[in-house]
């Protein structure tokens, strides 16, 4: 038995719905280096338990793409005390839902489940975090249903095979560039030992984040944590992240994938710019403002010129993936109209991004960063969105704090950090262009 | 196990309200969350289409928000994103339905642009024809998608020469072919408030909300001009067509008869596709199909209930080389549960999931409002959700042998498989 010591406490009803406010939050840390987030709410009597390792597929060694994601499926399939399939079976039984993901920077699992399923929950996870065990005759088939999903996703789909090319491309160097399900010639060499050498080195409480939320009170989510996950060591060496950094890119990349199965080409770019975790000063946050400005629906400023203005385009858009531990994607797409050639509506894109230093209007700012906002108060509305917003933030290292302040930080800024976050980062050298044509 | 627990309470306390005009609005009070969250259908969807226009519903629902009273396509949608308010709409086969979200202080204003939307949509020319490129390019776009080419000639092959059987969102023909005026048309025959089921969960007072849900509906004509449409069963038992595609691994959609809601034996069929392939890790095609064999990523099944037809469908995706094999273990076990019925355990524990799982359905305000509006829609009862729990629990053996021989029967599917199958012929 451990006991646990609070890292922090924020109650913060703010001034101001959406500025600031947030829900009540419960923070603490087991002896063994497991952090816990509890997030009250008492709407319906449900309850939303998740864990968070702090791996994912960029933490996947060298010639092994693939074994984070690998390893989540085989995570099912039973453990030195439960053989596989009872801890499914139980969630079922009792009317709970279960499932797994794989990122790039994290892997978590959870059950949502009546409140007082919550310690069988705990009882089943804590196991499997350090008890895991199966056999090899589960390996084969288990990695036949992983290469069916990533036939499923990728390799029936060119618009998926665009998208793996272009993120090969922008990554030089940095694993991000690698798919997060893997190559399909490394997923084939997946072994036991490969996926239980990985369950090892990551898999301990001191790299782990346990986020409850819903109908629960802090004190008794801390007591049963203690009981179950709190039994086991930590693991010294645990969650040691690796990963090269990319050099300062050079060249303008162009990539297209042709296909006869394509009939609607498609125009997509991503640049490399700095997460919310490697930027310097406020520009992830001026980079999440352009990405709203910029290709956030049918008011943006891409949608505004290549559809409703110049009419080159049908669809438009822009987003940026700033919550990331290194340097990240901010991307760019559209669809040109019927006759128009993909290189012609590159070229409108282009001065599409030139103009807009001009054309931000301030009621155009204002709008991205109330619809920035207004999305974190429509999170509240939903245990799970709030467990995902908390254990992404912690996983990738934000912290509480970073979480609580983000909207007030969205709402400070300003036209011209947007402008000069464009031209630093939206350069031509920090870019790869992607085509989908139809080919022979 | 939990089912004792829960049978008897409801996941969200809903009540009744009317509005001066006389709509009734089911209501959830919910002050966690500053935002109101509105939930609507009107019956008549895309089996409405004019002939040969088929995604004129769509273009119509899709038209709705790009434009509406003195606001061009791009001041109404500055009106909507100044405030963050989230509006949309959608056509089914049977409706057409949309949604608001909109933080409380700016519910009026909501309000009102939702009234713009559904009483005085303007169907600009370049909106249409926008939304119209829209379409065509997104058709285009999964015209070799093998799932959703899989899904159309299902559709194509289950329900011939019946309106479900067009694509909901049409061909790049049928869209082409669509006018301003069939739009115009459309809109008037369809959006009303005779059959209109409004649903509301949130923060904004019962007094305000009331005046607001009149504001955006109160004013719509009366009854809707529906085209009567056919009862349907579903057709092409025992065939299955191919879809040739070039890629490693073929999707297939499977179906068999079904049940609509309102049938009485709908419960029991619930519990028994449960069984089958329902959402769970637990599911006997799951088990048999993804866990002992490794042939599918994912597998499962639903129930389909439509107006006029109702199925039980299936969708996995597997290397063409083992097509043949996983389409054996699907129809074995199909017939294996058809004729020994689940065994007794595994009948208790799907009503148990059933039962304890259904309050995962109500955590956030918008799902609650999506529920109770498709519960309104199948006019299931106001009192639904509180007697649901028991009429699962209740569920027999004999009722879901019945439901059963009703549905899986001998096992006989229509099957469509979109790829290059090793070794499977239409049959």
């Amino acid at each position: 038995m451990t006991s646990g010591t609070p890292l922090s406490r924020t109650d913060a009803p703010g001034a101001q719905a959406g500025e600031g406010s947030g829900p009540d939050i419960t923070t603490y840390r087991l002896e063994n280096g497991l952090e816990i987030v509890v997030i009250p709410d008492r709407r319906v009597p449900v309850v939303t338990h998740m864990v968070w390792y702090r791996n994912g597929s960029a933490d996947d060694p060298l010639g092994r793409s693939g074994i984070a994601h690998f390893l989540e499926h085989l995570m099912f399939k039973g453990t030195e005390r439960h053989p596989a399939g009872e801890f499914s079976k139980v969630v079922s039984a009792l009317g709970g839902q279960e499932n797994a993901f794989t990122s790039y920077d994290y892997t978590a699992y959870f059950q949502r489940v009546a409140p007082e399923h919550l310690g069988r929950m705990m009882e089943f996870e804590a196991d499997r975090m350090a008890g895991l065990s199966f056999d090899e005759e589960v390996v084969a088939p288990e990695r036949d249903v992983v290469l069916e999903e990533r036939r499923m996703r990728v390799e029936t789909d060119p618009s998926a095979q665009l998208g793996e090319a272009m993120a090969a491309s922008l990554f030089v160097h940095h694993p991000y560039g690698i798919p997060i399900i893997g190559w399909m010639h490394e997923i084939e060499g997946l072994r036991r030992a490969d996926a239980l050498d990985y369950y090892r080195r990551f898999y301990a409480p001191d790299n782990a984040i346990l986020v409850v939320s819903g109908d629960v009170e802090p004190e008794g989510v801390r007591r049963l944590a203690e009981e179950t996950y709190g039994r086991h060591a930590p693991h010294a060496a645990a969650g040691a992240r690796l990963r090269p950094r990319e050099p300062e890119p050079r060249a303008a990349r162009h990539v297209r994938v042709a296909d006869p199965k394509v009939e609607q080409a498609v125009l997509q770019r991503l640049y490399l710019v700095p997460s919310s975790r490697t930027a310097a000063g406020r520009d992830s946050y001026a980079l999440e403002v352009l990405g709203e400005a910029l290709g956030g629906g049918p008011t943006s400023l891409l949608y505004r010129n290549l559809v409703l203005d110049s009419r080159r385009a049908v669809n438009a858009g822009g987003w940026y993936m700033g919550s990331a531990i290194d340097d990240t994607r901010f991307g760019i797409y559209a669809v040109p109209a019927e006759e128009i050639a993909l290189d012609a509506l590159e070229d409108d894109l282009d001065r599409a991004l030139a103009r807009v230093p001009d054309e931000l209007t301030e009621d155009a700012l204002e709008r991205a960063k109330t619809r920035l906002i207004a999305e974190t108060v429509y999170s509240c509305d939903s245990q799970s969105s709030l467990a995902r917003v908390y254990g992404s933030a912690r996983a990738i290292g934000e912290s509480l704090e970073d979480v609580r302040r983000w909207p007030s930080d969205i709402r400070a800024v300003t036209k011209d950090e947007v402008v000069a976050a464009l031209g630093q980062w939206l350069q031509p050298r920090r870019s790869v262009t992607g085509h989908l044509v139809k080919g022979a | 196990m939990t089912a004792a627990l829960t049978t008897g309470t409801s996941p969200a306390e809903v009540r009744p309200l009317a509005t001066a005009s006389g709509l009734e609005v089911w209501h959830v009070a919910s002050d966690f969350v500053p935002l109101v969250a509105i939930a609507f259908n009107m019956e008549g969807g895309a089996a409405q289409d004019p002939p040969g226009k088929a995604g004129a519903a769509q273009m119509l629902a899709r038209l709705l928000d790009e434009g509406a009273g003195p606001y061009d396509s791009d001041a109404f949608q500055q009106r909507l994103a100044a405030r963050a308010i989230e509006l949309g709409f959608n056509a089914g086969p049977d409706a057409i339905g949309g949604s608001l979200k909109t933080l409380v202080e700016h519910a009026d204003e909501a309000f009102d642009l939702l009234r713009l939307a559904l009483a005085e949509p303007r169907f600009d020319e370049d909106a249409v024809e926008r939304v119209r490129a829209q379409t065509i390019a997104s058709l285009r776009y999964q015209a070799n998608d093998p799932g959703a080419v899989a899904t159309k000639r299902f559709f194509r092959e289950a329900f011939p020469g019946h309106p479900y059987g067009s694509p909901v969102s049409g061909t790049e023909e049928t869209v082409a072919a669509v006018t301003r005026e069939d739009l115009v048309a459309l809109h008037r025959r369809l959006v009303a408030r005779g059959r209109l089921n409004v649903t509301a969960v949130g923060a904004l007072p019962a007094e305000r909300l009331l005046a607001g849900i009149d504001a955006a509906f109160g004013s719509l004509p009366g009854e809707a001009e529906l085209e009567p449409v056919r009862d349907m069963p579903l057709a092409g038992l025992g065939t299955r067509r191919i879809v040739d595609l070039d890629v490693p691994q073929s999707v297939i959609r499977f179906g068999v008869a079904g049940l609509r809601w309102r049938d009485p034996d709908f419960i029991p069929a619930y519990v028994l596709n449960h069984i089958l392939g329902g959402g769970a890790f637990t599911s006997r095609l799951f088990q048999e199909v993804r866990e002992r064999r490794g042939l599918a990523y994912s597998v499962g099944t639903s129930l389909a209930s439509y107006r006029h037809a109702a199925m039980c469908w299936g969708y996995t995706a597997t290397k063409n080389e083992r097509v043949a094999e996983c389409l054996d273990v699907i129809t074995s076990e199909m017939a294996r549960l058809s004729h020994e019925g689940p065994t007794e355990d595994e009948l208790a524990k799907a009503k148990d999931y059933l039962v304890g799982s259904y309050a995962l359905a109500f955590d956030s305000s918008t799902k609650i409002a999506h529920q109770l509006a498709q519960i309104a829609f199948e006019k299931l009862g106001i009192d639904h959700i509180r007697r649901r729990n028991a009429l699962v629990a209740a569920v027999t053996p004999e009722d879901v042998r019945r439901a059963a021989s009703r549905t899986l029967a001998d096992a006989r599917m229509l099957v469509v498989i979109a790829g290059r199958p090793v070794g499977v012929a239409e049959a």
